[in-house]
């Protein structure tokens, strides 16, 4: 009998995740995502700091930029921009 | 202390990675992201049951960019002590994985459940040995992943769906644990309570925190859009208004010989300095719907009046213990 049982080898991997959740898109939780007037930007970073995706990054010329792909759309960067120069728009 | 500046933080790359599951416009992952930016190098997490522990490892997905452990609810700072226990026997042995870490960043992420109730005699015995970790309460205040139930961490007057607010009952009949003073009473190094509303300085009292030598403790407000029941664009404003109305100051305390030294952070020690800026608590509960049975169908002024005693009164032995 016990020799039919598998050994710890053959057990499946369990409870150790093994993929990333960059792999798993939330951007379509949201109907409408932000967009930046670069125009009046003052490259203040804080719509980085503020979303609580990591959807919003710096580039090297120190703008920032929104990553649709993780965008849940849930406005803060908009409500918080110190120069009001985001505003969300609807998907299409 | 080495300074991280604002710009430094941002170029680095996220610890924790887009992709999580937790809801849009969650405080928790803010704060988080800003804590383990400043992670000085090798970093080990882990977390207690509780909303960013289950959204964040979601099987097979992980979003931690960092070994991360979770174990059970009550045991964070217990899972916390191992590690560094398991890293100092290997630094000793020169043997493993981790003995070649000069430094190791071990982080403890719990929620108020896994803190105030679950958690706390783990977190006890574990600052009482005094193990090199930092342990960060992320204070939603409120048992939200599992629908929103009470926890000592939530305030007087709140509605949970387990202090529901109906003729007899105004929502919770407790007034919110004072888990600070608890954890202060253990004699650790360093204390502060950080809000995602202020990066610069979570930045700073988090790298404080993971350069003290021995334990250190902050403590997260982290408004919850679902819970608290407010439009999830809000989160920063509420954030901000805990700190404007006192409700929740910024300060630190570290321990020096033998006697805890309380300071307050830049935005709280503006408003002790100019009264005048203090605005009424009024303005905090009003714009979360878990406090709507405080102005609808009428105005609660009893009670109102009573939490603004209550911050007003905490807000006071703050100054004094911080000398202001
Ligand atoms: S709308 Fe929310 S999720 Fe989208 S980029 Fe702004 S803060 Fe991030
Ligand atoms: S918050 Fe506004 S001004 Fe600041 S970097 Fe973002 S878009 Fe630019």
């Amino acid at each position: 009998m016990t020799e039919d049982k598998p050994g710890w080898r053959e057990m499946p991997e369990g409870a150790i995740s093994y993929k990333c959740t960059l792999d798993y898109e939330t951007g379509d939780w949201g109907v409408e995502y932000p967009e930046i007037d670069y125009e009046r930007c003052s490259k203040c970073m804080l719509c980085h700091f503020y979303c609580p995706e990591g959807a919003v990054r710096v580039r090297s010329d120190g703008y920032t930029e929104i990553d649709r792909r993780y965008c849940k759309g849930c406005g803060i960067c908009v409500e918080e921009c110190p120069v009001k120069c985001m505003k969300m728009v609807r998907k299409v | 202390m080495s300074d991280l500046t604002l710009k430094e933080a941002a170029l680095k790359p996220d610890l924790l990675a887009s992709g999580h599951r937790l809801c849009a416009g969650c405080g928790e992952t803010i704060i988080a992201r800003m804590i383990l930016k400043a992670a000085r190098g090798p970093t080990i997490a882990t977390s207690a049951t509780g909303c960013l522990e289950v959204s964040t490892s979601i099987y097979p997905y992980t979003a931690w960019m960092v070994p991360w452990i979770h174990s059970a609810f009550e045991n964070a700072a217990a899972t916390a002590s191992g590690i560094e226990a398991a890293w100092r026997a290997m630094r000793r042995k020169q043997k493993g994985p981790l003995s070649r870490y000069e430094t190791l960043d071990i982080i403890a992420f719990a929620g108020d459940g896994g803190t105030y109730d679950i958690g706390l005699q783990a977190l006890s015995g574990a600052l009482e040995r005094g193990h090199d970790f930092t342990y960060v309460l992320l204070d939603n205040e409120a048992y939200m992943n599992t629908g929103i139930q009470r926890s000592g961490g939530t305030p007087f007057a709140a509605e949970t769906t387990t202090s529901p607010s109906g003729k007899a009952v105004p929502g919770k009949k407790e007034w919110k644990k004072p888990i600070d003073e608890i954890v202060i009473a253990h004699e650790i190094p360093y204390a502060a309570s950080i809000n995602p509303a202020y990066p610069m300085d979570v930045l700073r009292k988090s790298r404080k925190a993971l350069e003290a030598d021995g334990p250190a403790f902050l403590h997260a407000l982290v408004p919850c859009s679902r819970g608290w029941r407010f439009p999830p664009e809000k989160t920063i404003e509420v954030s901000r208004l805990a700190v404007q109305t006192c409700i929740f100051p910024l300060y630190e305390c570290r321990f020096l010989e033998g006697r805890p030294h309380y300071e307050l952070s830049s935005p709280s020690l503006a408003i002790a300095k100019k009264p005048e800026s203090k605005k009424p608590v009024e303005e905090y509960l009003r714009i979360q719907g878990r406090f709507n049975h405080l102005f609808r169908p009428e105005m609660r002024v009893d009670l109102i009046s009573s939490i603004q005693e209550w911050v007003d009164n905490r807000w006071e032995m703050l100054k004094e213990k911080s000398g202001v």
